[in-house]
């Protein structure tokens, strides 16, 4: 393995981090922070319980994983997208760094920008509305796996996309929708059908479910059944990245 | 001597059929400075970017030092260093750090001392602070070389060194290659300058349409593909080459005050003796007479517009 280059690869990406500080982290933060704001505290104090719990708390882990999906993907995209479209892949790829080494190196940057991004969306959470861990091991576990997952899932997107529209597609249309009806704000109980079975075939229900399980000990759907859908997060895209890397479609031609 | 590059029947056939690559054969050896020339497209930069792992090859098989550059890519690949021809930079990094990044990416342990020599040999050190895109032109162009040298490889390409840098970049480009090469650096560099070629390389390859149409050592190229031409300076002018003449096919130039007759220089009778009496019993009337040696650019052009096909 050539640590040396997956190290200086993750470093250049932190770096990159920490010079769009704001983009990374204080957007998100604020976005948040105006959502509890509005659902918590304006709305959340004239609803009862949602689930048993009180519904500012309710609502933490789904906005974390809101802005931990969308941001997975958008961090992970555009880490592999921009060189691309400067011409500085060329470095990478003319490295001594094999295919996985290169996907460990940005996709691993990407998660710890993620992990960390979840753990200051929940400390900003605090500061609105005492939200208690039920078991804070499982809910790292769970926040690092659904960030790969969706790292992962950048990383295609930014291999295969031509242009910055489609870098933005599928986090502004597809995940963000799929998040805000995966439960974010509401118990899939409280919803009638046909609703509650259609939300039941949205894959990010299963994410939010599992990882608010991890928070308060209360699932919509079967713990099981939401450990399952974050594999399939993994080895989804994961397959993708090794058919890409076989067949150099669109890194090398 | 083993090459430092063996490149055996290269082919490259792009997705929409274009064939970059006929099948190439190419070695390089080690500590020379070899010149690879041809018109944009002959696919100069394609043999180059499949060496360097960038494009994949559709066939043969290319092994540097040894190591093959697909099923050993690392031992391959740790040995060269790549000057690509777009000025490609990561516009927010500085100098220092993307120079320290390429060494990193290429497995080499971190070493200022290193870095720091690379930066001021190639004028940088004072630049090391500056972002890229607070850079000219030229300043990048010194990075990207920086970049390339920063994990000390054995062999080095330069895509177009010259392609838009100034003249005195170009002289200092050349004064590093050669000193690159004093040091054990093997350099293969791709250029339709043909001055470039001739200033600079050992060996000299010309490349058309895919296909190595020449190779060879530099002046032994010169001395087969040369022609001689004998530029003899008439006075009075002529208005007509004279019948007499016609065996030496010679061309009348700058209206009819030059006579210009072409010959193999290797000849056993270059016709020079002839031609000489012949104007003498003509009574054509001259004052001067010179000889010139055509150039690698004559040879060039006469080679990438298919007149004349060397193996």
């Amino acid at each position: 393995m050539n640590w040396t280059g997956i190290g200086a690869i993750y470093s250049f990406e932190m770096a990159r981090a920490r010079r769009t500080l704001w983009q990374s982290l204080v957007a998100p933060v604020i976005t948040t922070s105006l959502y509890f704001l509005v659902f918590g505290s304006a709305i959340g104090s004239r609803m009862s319980q949602m689930a048993g719990v009180d519904y500012a708390a309710f609502i933490v882990p789904g906005l974390i994983l809101l802005s931990v999906l969308t941001q997975s993907i958008a961090n992970a995209s555009f880490g592999i997208y921009f060189p691309k479209f400067t011409g500085t892949i060329y470095e990478v790829l003319s490295a001594p760094i094999s295919p996985l080494e290169t996907v460990v190196a940005y996709v691993g940057a990407a998660v710890t920008k993620s992990v960390v991004l979840a753990l200051v969306t929940l400390a900003t959470a605090t500061l609105f509305v005492p939200v208690g861990v039920d078991h804070p091991l499982l809910m790292a576990a769970f926040l690092v796996l659904i960030s790969t997952g969706f790292c992962l899932l950048g990383f295609v997107i930014g291999v295969l996309a031509k242009n910055f529209e489609q870098l933005q597609f599928v986090p502004m249309l597809v995940v963000t929708p799929l998040t805000f009806l995966g439960g974010v704000f509401y118990s899939v109980a409280t919803i009638g059908e046909p609703w509650r079975t259609v939300t039941r075939l949205n894959p990010i229900l299963y994410l939010v479910s599992g990882y608010r399980w991890t928070f308060f000990g209360h699932a919509d759907v079967p713990l099981p059944a939401s450990i399952l859908v974050m594999a399939g997060a993994i080895l989804f895209p994961l397959a993708a990245i090794v058919w890409i890397f076989k067949s150099g479609y669109r890194l090398k031609n | 001597m083993t090459p430092i590059l063996s490149i055996k029947g290269l082919r490259k056939a792009y997705d929409g059929g274009v064939e970059a690559l006929k099948g190439v054969d190419l070695d390089i050896m080690p500590g020379e400075i070899f010149a690879l020339l041809g018109p944009n497209g002959a696919g100069k930069t394609t043999l180059i970017s499949i060496v360097c792992g960038i494009v994949t090859g559709s066939g043969g098989t290319i092994s540097v030092g040894g190591h093959d550059n697909r099923s050993d890519f690392r031992a391959a690949r740790s040995m060269i260093g790549l000057v690509p021809q777009e000025l490609t930079t990561d516009a927010f990094e500085t100098v220092w750090a993307t120079v320290s990044f390429s060494r990193g990416l290429f497995g080499k342990p971190r070493d200022d001392g290193k870095i720091e020599t690379i930066l001021k040999r190639l004028s940088l050190w004072d630049k090391r602070k500056a972002r890229m895109m607070e850079l000219s032109g030229g300043m990048k162009r010194r990075v990207m070389i920086a970049k390339a040298l920063s994990h000390e490889p054995k062999l080095l390409f330069l895509d177009e060194p010259s392609a838009g840098v100034d003249v005195e970049l170009r002289r200092d480009m050349w004064e590093l290659v050669r000193k690159l090469r004093a040091d054990g650096t093997t350099v293969v560099l791709t250029t339709h300058y043909i001055e470039e070629a001739e200033e600079m390389a050992d060996r000299v390859g010309v490349i058309r349409k895919g296909e190595l149409v020449a190779l060879g050592d530099k002046a032994e190229l010169m001395r087969r593909m040369g022609q001689k031409t004998l530029k003899i300076t008439l006075d009075p002018p002529l208005e007509a080459v004279p019948a007499g003449l016609a065996a030496w096919s010679p061309a009348l130039e700058d209206d009819g005050h030059t006579l210009c007759y072409r010959f193999d220089a290797h000849a056993d009778d270059t016709g020079i003796a002839g031609l000489m009496r012949a104007l003498e019993e003509q009574k054509v009337g001259f004052k001067d007479l010179s000889t010139h040696q055509s150039s690698l650019e004559d040879i060039f052009v006469a080679l990438v517009h298919g007149a004349e096909e060397v193996a």
